[in-house]
């Protein structure tokens, strides 16, 4: 549902509907091309052997048996890498250190988690390769593991880096530590206003690692060639990092690399760091022929993926007349074996939904014995709003304030300053509450025992960073719109629709296509909700490049000045003689007749993202004998600033409240005591499946974005902030119990209402 | 790369014949949705041949009268029972088991023999069969032999089957007039999980419908093998339909519980699931067989 569209359908002709999108047939007959479908001549298959133990020394590692079996045609561990600078590499959301990611696609002198990469075979088949890998002899000399974010954090836990030293304000620590950096974030004076408060409440909160859960297994194809190019087939959400990360990696200038993205079958920041691609590289350089390698889904969950566990401490003052004035959090979130937690987001948008003037936040990024964490859809956000969005529930309850309404009387707004120092331009938070409020959901009453209602805000920054896109006018009035940003969540769709908006052309008519890193400028990654935002912006530059060329053109063909010719509603006019017109199509259809082909082009690196908001509320019921919690009713309230194609919008806002909801609910890496990873299966690592969820209603209050040619704020990644503490808080109305460990699986219920442990 | 022959047996005695030839290296295949997946898995390394008994005649039977009981071939997918109305309403935890175990297309593949074969702790079909008293009807290079299902499994994975036995058939009894039985397992989703805890009853009222007769209460997930809870049972024979026969009958499945803690359950929470869901499966036997 959109609210406010009746403005917006009078200002667009294509924005605001919803066209099927172009990939649609391709994906529901199953012709689309994935990674795994790829098959070349000559192809190998190749399997990883993966660590048994979360901790260990390499001493040894023995592989001559498995060269030997018929069929094996090479086997390589981490020395066959070359060696790589210790530089950081920004991987669009997050950054990784070279060393630290050469070390996690194969081990070095360590194991650091369960299913670390130890070592790699090619073979003429699968079923050999995973043979081979059975006849690999690693002798392992293990270590005690860590596993808990905050025993990581003490002076004396076993140290999984010796040359790991804390960054704080800029300098490096002097011994050994866990705690890879230490971040310090202050607006006000916190100290002083909690001395002005009525009310202050400090709890404690833990979470447990998660992953992505998406549908398609990592993959990758590749093929290094005699004269040392390489082409790359996979799954990945930025074929552009991947070229880049090889490249480095490998030492090869980044015109040896092509990138070829094939469909992809979810990733939510999960397939942005490479785990398979140099291993193929060396495996083919040494073989001289194209290999294969598929992950299983039980190598995906141990060894890709996750985000962090976190402890966060959280202490929130409010005057008795509602007003929130004061905050201090010390956030520690689980990087995994290699630093990089999103720790840093999850400081900046703790506080995001509220205009509040003292918080002191710091943050920590710990490393442990578990795999190395990547982004995952609005990365660390939804872990802080978890802790902030409990405790202002309780604040709003105890100065007895219905808690949307003081939401809303607390509400950041454009001017509010933030935690990062900057300002918010106009954005949605108020109008957004507001809904809520007047929502048919949240006054419908809630009867019957064991049920409760809860509400929880959510904050995302956006991303803008860069996009590059052409597009041809073909003679029949159509446009080839070629773009370089893997297609998740319908983005094929949103371009093309702002595209044909600027034009003044049917959607239908333009083409989209998305194309390897040879054959288009440089693009991001699909991630930072960036997509529709930053290359929707570049279609609409590429929209208008093509329509001062064909400006430019007709008037050489009616002999007129450039400026006496007007672009207006897909049509193409003299401005003083209104005899003098082309349609699209027409004025198309004589371009090769007349010049030069008409080709846009647009490369763009738009800042003004606008921010986003979510707001959810959820109705629970908890079976008090079992402790398992059912969700009734769920709707989710959102600024997308404006909906391009609005089934997608709410296909981002269910999809994020539903893997929210699974990580409220049920959804944890569990580890056995040794550090090994006991769930690391479909079955036991509990998504919620179809029957576990009501309808997702998705409710888009629009604030147009001012910082876009078309109002866009990024959509894909808010929607998942939310849900957390929106299910924390409507089990606690229907309980009575906080709960401020997740999941609040059934056991955890039973647990807390029963004492049953 | 581990090679696997396959091979139908025809009739009982072919079968015999073929375990007796691979002996331990061979597995028998009924549905295969515990076998095939345990072989891909590499669970199973010492497996050469698979011996599919889908083809034998007496494997694959499935017949129901009142007066005779059922016979339930060994390899006799889980639909044919909840789809058969007369085998439904006469062994309705048969028919919960059947329904519930996967979803739909695992049910158009997988036995309830495969199930008791598979000797789970956490068989959603075993604790059904024992409330409803049923008996295995087991082959061997010795001839036959019968054995109450109840004393089939002996530990996680294990059976009482003897080295080159098959599982043929289960027999259950005809239920008396006014019996009900009701299975139920708990898991954390709708859907696609392994029992944390599992309960089944079947009891059998008096004419008047205020008093139990007999009752076989069964409990799994929470222990090694699935149990037989005797003293629940006696805790409901004989006793008034009251809150406190319940409670009785339920804390004696809770007291057998033997469980423990992994990431699916922990001790304390199985021990408790057995007594909830022991309630429940009481409450809705009666209501069957009141209604029955
Ligand atoms: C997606 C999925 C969901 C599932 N959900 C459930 C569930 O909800 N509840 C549940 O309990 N199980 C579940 N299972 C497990 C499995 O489907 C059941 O245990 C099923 O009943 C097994 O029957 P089958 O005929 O497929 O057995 P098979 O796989 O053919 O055999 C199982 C084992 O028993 C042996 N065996 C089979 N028949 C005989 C025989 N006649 N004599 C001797 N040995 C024999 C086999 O050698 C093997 O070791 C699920 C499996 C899958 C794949």
């Amino acid at each position: 549902m959109v609210l406010e569209t009746e403005k917006k359908q009078k200002k667009y002709k294509v924005i605001g509907t919803r066209p099927i999108r172009p990939d649609g047939l391709d994906k529901v007959t199953g012709r689309a091309r994935f990674g795994a479908d790829i098959d070349l001549p000559g192809m190998l298959h190749g399997a990883i052997l993966r660590s048994p133990h979360a901790h260990a020394h390499i001493v040894r590692i023995d592989t001559s048996k498995a060269a030997a079996l018929p069929g094996v045609k090479a086997v390589v561990t981490n020395a066959d890498f070359p060696h790589v600078p210790a530089e950081e590499l920004s991987l669009g959301e997050g950054a990784v250190n070279l060393v630290h990611l050469r070390q996690n696609v194969l081990a070095e002198d360590k194991v650091l988690y369960h299913g670390h990469a130890v070592a790699a075979v090619a073979a003429t088949s699968a079923h050999i390769a995973t043979e081979a890998l059975r006849l690999i002899d690693v002798t392992y000399e293990l270590l005690e593991p860590v596993l808990d974010v905050r025993d990581a954090m003490k002076q004396g836990s076993p140290i999984l880096h010796a040359d790991l030293r804390t960054r704080d304000m800029g300098k490096d620590g002097d011994i050994p530590s866990n705690i890879a950096s230490h971040l310090h974030f202050e607006l006000g004076d916190a100290d002083h206003a909690f001395g002005e408060a009525d009310v202050v409440i400090e709890r404690e909160f833990t979470t447990r690692m998660v992953h992505q859960g998406y549908i398609e297994p990592h993959n990758a194809t590749v093929s290094w060639d005699e004269d040392d190019h390489l082409t790359i087939w996979m799954s990945t959400q930025g074929a552009f990092n991947v070229r880049d990360q090889m490249a480095r990696l490998l030492r090869l200038p980044v015109h040896n690399v092509r990138v070829v993205p094939m469909e992809i079958g979810g990733g939510f920041g999960g397939k942005i760091s490479v785990y398979l691609p140099p291993v193929g590289a060396i495996l083919s350089h040494k073989t001289g022929r194209p290999v294969k390698l598929v992950m299983n889904r039980t190598e995906v969950l141990e060894a890709t993926g996750p985000t962090s566990g976190s402890y966060i401490k959280l202490k929130m003052g409010a005057t008795k007349d509602g007003r929130l004035i004061a905050a201090r959090g010390e956030l520690a979130y689980e990087a995994g074996a290699f630093p990089g937690s999103p720790v840093g987001a999850g400081c900046m948008t703790m506080l995001g939904p509220y205009d509040i003037a003292n918080a002191t936040i710091d943050g920590y990024d710990v490393v442990v014995n578990k795999p190395r964490v990547a982004a995952y859809r609005a990365p660390g956000a939804p872990i802080s709003a978890f802790a902030c969005e409990s405790v202002v529930d309780e604040l709003a309850e105890q100065l007895g304030i219905d808690p949307l309404q003081f939401r809303l009387q607390n509400a950041s707004k454009e001017g509010t300053r933030q935690l990062r120092g900057t300002t918010f331009p106009p954005i949605g938070n108020v109008a957004m509450i507001k809904a809520a409020l007047a929502s048919d959901h949240y006054n419908a009453p809630l009867e019957g025992p064991n049920r409760g209602r809860g509400v929880a805000n959510g904050f995302w920054f956006n991303a803008g960073m860069q996009s590059s896109l052409n597009a041809s006018v073909n003679g029949d009035g159509t446009v080839s719109l070629i773009e370089g940003n893997t297609d998740i969540g319908g983005t094929r769709a949103s371009i093309a629709m702002q595209l044909a908006e600027t034009l003044g052309i049917p959607m239908e008519a333009v083409r989209p296509t998305v194309v390897d890193t040879d054959s288009v400028g440089y693009n991001a990654v699909t991630g930072g909700s960036r997509i529709t935002f930053a290359s929707g912006w570049a279609a609409y530059e590429c929209g208008m490049d093509i329509r001062r060329l064909m400006c430019a053109r007709a008037a050489a063909i009616w002999d007129l000045g450039e400026d006496d010719v007007e672009y207006v509603d897909g049509v193409i006019r003299a401005r003083k003689d209104a005899a003098k017109k082309f349609t699209f199509a027409e004025l198309a259809g004589r371009i090769n007749s007349t010049g030069a082909p008409i080709i846009g082009n647009a490369s763009v690196s738009p800042q003004t993202v606008g921010g986003a908001f979510a707001l959810h509320i959820a109705d629970v019921e908890v079976d008090p004998e079992t402790g398992k919690v059912q969700v009734l009713r769920y709707t989710a309230f959102q600024d997308p600033g404006t909906a391009i194609h609005p089934a997608y919008v709410e296909g981002q806002m269910q999809g994020g409240a539903s893997q929210g909801i699974g990580w409220a609910l049920n959804e944890e890496y569990y580890y056995n005591a040794d550090g090994t990873l006991a769930n690391a299966s479909f079955l036991d690592y509990r998504m919620p499946t179809t029957l576990d969820l009501p309808m997702i209603d998705a409710v888009m209050v629009e604030t147009p974005n001012p910082g876009h040619p078309y109002g866009v704020r990024g959509v894909g990644e808010v929607p998942i902030v939310p849900p957390l503490a929106t299910i924390a808080n409507a089990v606690y109305r229907a309980t009575g119990v906080r709960f401020r460990d997740l999941p609040i699986s059934p056991r955890r219920v039973l647990k807390e209402t029963q004492g049953l442990e | 790369m581990q090679a696997i022959a396959y091979q139908s047996a025809k009739s009982i005695d072919e079968a015999v014949s073929v375990l007796r030839q691979w002996g331990e290296r061979a597995r028998v295949l009924s549905g295969g949705t515990d076998l095939i997946a345990q072989l891909r898995e590499g669970r199973r390394h010492d497996v050469e041949v698979v011996l599919d008994i889908k083809s034998i005649p007496e494997a694959r039977e499935l017949r129901y009268s009142p007066g005779q009981g059922l016979y339930l071939g060994a390899a006799v997918p889980c639909y044919r029972i909840y789809e058969d109305a007369a085998i439904a309403r006469a062994y309705p935890a048969l028919a919960d088991s059947a329904a519930l175990i996967g979803g739909i297309q695992i049910q158009s593949r997988a036995a309830i023999g495969g199930n008791l074969c598979n000797a789970s702790p956490a068989a959603d079909a075993i604790p059904s069969l024992i409330a409803l008293g049923a008996t295995c009807e087991i082959a061997g290079p010795n001839g036959r032999r019968t054995l109450p299902v109840e004393q089939f499994c002996i530990g996680p994975g294990r059976s009482a089957l003897e080295q080159n036995e098959f599982l043929v058939a289960l027999r259950l009894p005809s239920p008396a007039a006014q019996s009900g039985s009701c299975f139920l397992r708990f898991i954390p989703r709708n859907e696609m999980d392994i029992a944390v805890a599992n309960a089944a009853v079947a009891l059998t009222l008096n004419p008047a419908k205020d008093r139990i007769t007999a009752a076989r209460v069964a409990i799994g997930a929470v222990a090694p093998t699935p149990l037989l809870v005797p003293e629940a049972a006696a805790a409901l024979i004989g006793a008034p339909l009251t809150e406190a026969t319940l409670e009785r009958a339920a804390e004696a499945a809770r007291a057998a519980a033997r469980p423990i803690t992994d990431m699916r359950g922990s001790i304390a929470q199985r021990r408790h699931l057995a007594r909830v869901l022991t309630r429940r499966a009481i409450e809705s036997a009666i209501q069957r067989a009141k209604e029955s």
